[in-house]
């Protein structure tokens, strides 16, 4: 499985309320929560952003509250991957239970700018920045992770666990 | 190798004799928590599951509290969504508008949390009943949803950092100063992924309700929970509240951290959090030389200081006092039984007379939802937990973090304030 688009980038900390404010919490819709998508950070992004794009950001994305909301505003925006330093540590278990890929690769965080044409390899973890011609290796999931990935979220693994 | 705190815990609810750091686990859930932002992505979720129904209807407990009283029409339909959802399953801890509260500050008080439970919650706040001595984290949706169908969930093991409490905190520093403190000195990811185990003879002069407010933002700084040692006070209050069976552990003397801090709570002084994350502290000395800050409103409860001790805090600096002209200051009780206790020991003449205004348990301005919205560019003083860009309004307004002495005393005079100050006014 691969991803390939043009990059978003942000710095660190890029909380779930700038991700997807609560004013509009009060709908659980994908497609009516995307059209909020980053609005507080970057309100031209939900104009811009194309099928297939990515968001590279630093240190602790999706910080702040558990909200699902956001990983399913981002994918429902279109986005194919996030890439970041790090993630929060309740952000990242809802990527993945959601099935919105997610990786960690502080030095492709660096090695990317907003604008840069990305492909990112799921098998192999490697991150290629098609525009610089650079390529970084990411961290791979563990294979539990891969395994929910696979079965495309949470509920489908459980299913099939006891299926 | 010695196991930590949360590690032993974690050990038990998935049935090993030993776990370590970084190893993935299943383990037993004795809580699954929703509230009404996060429980109908839930709930829709519970549908594509093969198997119907919940694990057991009395170890889930759905708490619509964010946007409750129902603020608008879309609320109203979550919150029904959740009530049918309830209904359907015959879920013993729901609560109606009348008997609820803010989901953490009224699971304690309903006796639904203690000591040696694993509890996760679709709410990151969850964290908060680590004060008792459980493990406690918050999850999304789905993990709620797979939380309320299988009674399991998966955890990767924590490491930790271990925080040594000593000393008695001065006068008008409370659990939100000492938190806020730590929180500016690892910053908003310094606990990523980890346990901040909490330890030393100074918790014994940290009240429950401290307690309760530091774990709370354990979050706040990445965490993955917080927790402290199961005491006297821990007891007591459990016993008070509970009728479950409660279970006590303690690390071994070998367990690994990595990373230990020495907290002397007598030196911290009162601390306030500047926009826009809670790791830009400043202590009110510090701010005493600095420019005024000019306030357009005060907002004090949320599930990290709306408890009683905070009222009782509040009401001392309001007592005979009155806000500041202009100024909003909007005072939210966490649960009913809060409310009606402050209302038994005169707290809400208190502010009502001091100009502020009471309102019925709600998360309500904390995260923006309503009951207290800012308009661009005006500033809050706040006792919740985030200051994050436009989180409670306005994409320019401000949201500065404190204790409810600081924000009942920056209530009175309009600008960030040390309660010491006031003793003049």
């Amino acid at each position: 499985m691969n991803a390939k688009g043009t990059v978003f980038k942000y710095g660190n900390n890029v909380d779930t309320d700038v991700i997807i404010p609560a004013r509009y919490l009060n709908s659980s819709d994908p497609a009516e929560l995307a059209v909020h998508c980053m609005e507080d950070i970057d309100a031209d992004f939900i104009k811009k952003v194309k099928k297939g794009d990515i968001i590279v950001a630093e240190k602790n994305f999706g910080c702040g509250s558990s909200r699902e909301h956001a990983p399913i505003a981002i994918k429902a925006a279109g986005v194919s991957c996030v890439i970041a330093e790090t993630f929060a540590r309740i952000f990242y278990r809802n990527a993945i239970n959601i099935g919105l890929p997610i990786i960690e690769c502080p030095e492709a965080s660096r090695g990317i700018e907003a604008g840069d044409e990305v492909e990112v390899d799921f098998d192999s973890g490697v991150i290629t920045n098609v525009t610089k011609g650079t390529s970084f290796q990411g961290q791979a999931f563990p294979e539990f992770m891969q395994k929910i990935i696979a079965s495309e979220g949470l509920i489908n693994y459980i299913n099939r666990k006891q299926g | 190798m010695g196991m930590t705190m949360t590690q032993k815990i974690l050990a038990a609810a998935a049935g090993l004799g030993q776990v370590q750091a970084g190893q993935l686990i299943e383990a037993d859930l004795d809580l699954v928590l929703g509230n009404d932002i996060t429980s109908p992505v839930a709930i829709k979720e519970m549908d594509k599951f093969q198997v119907k129904g919940v694990f057991d209807k009395d170890k889930i407990a759905l708490v619509p509290d964010h946007f409750v009283p129902n603020k608008d029409i879309k609320s109203a339909e979550h919150c029904k969504c959740v009530r049918e959802f309830a209904r359907k399953n015959e879920i013993t801890n729901y609560f109606e508008v009348g008997e609820m509260g803010i989901e953490h500050a009224l699971l304690p008080e309903k006796g639904l949390t203690v000591a040696g439970d694993v509890i996760i919650g679709a709410d990151s706040h969850t964290c908060t009943y680590g004060a008792l001595g459980a493990f406690s984290t918050g999850v999304g949706s789905t993990d709620m949803a797979a939380g309320m169908a299988t009674g399991k969930a998966w955890f990767k093991v924590p490491a930790a950092i271990k925080f040594i409490l000593t000393g008695k905190p001065a006068k008008w520093v409370s659990g939100k100063d000492v938190i806020l403190h730590i929180i500016g000195m690892i910053g908003v990811d310094g606990a990523l992924y980890k346990s901040m185990e909490f330890v030393g003879d100074g918790i014994a002069n940290l009240s429950m309700d401290d307690r309760f407010t530091i774990a709370n933002m354990a979050i706040e700084a990445g965490g993955k929970n917080g927790i402290f040692p199961v005491d006297e006070v821990a007891e007591n209050y459990m016993k008070e509240h509970s009728d479950k069976p409660y279970r006590i552990y303690e690390a071994d003397a070998d367990a690994v951290y990595d990373a230990e801090y020495t907290i002397d709570l007598s030196a911290l002084r009162p601390t306030v959090a500047f926009p826009h994350l809670p790791e830009n502290t400043h202590t009110i000395d510090e701010i005493r030389q600095m420019e005024k800050i000019a306030i357009d409103q005060v907002v004090i409860g949320s599930c990290t200081n709306g408890r009683l001790d905070d009222l009782r805090t509040a009401a001392e600096v309001l007592k005979g006092r009155h806000v500041a002209k202009g100024m909003r200051c909007i005072v939210i009780p966490a649960t009913q039984a809060i409310y009606m206790q402050a209302m038994e020991e005169g707290l809400l003449k208190i502010f009502i007379e001091a100009g502020a205004i009471v309102s019925t348990p709600t998360c309500g301005p904390c995260l923006g939802g309503y009951m207290g919205i800012l308009a661009e560019g005006e500033r809050c003083v706040s006792t919740t937990n985030r200051n994050f860009v436009g989180r409670m309004g306005h994409v320019t307004s401000e949201i500065y973090l404190a204790s409810p002495a600081v924000a009942a005393a920056s209530a009175v005079t309009g600008v960030i304030s040390d309660p010491d100050d006031l003793q003049s006014i």
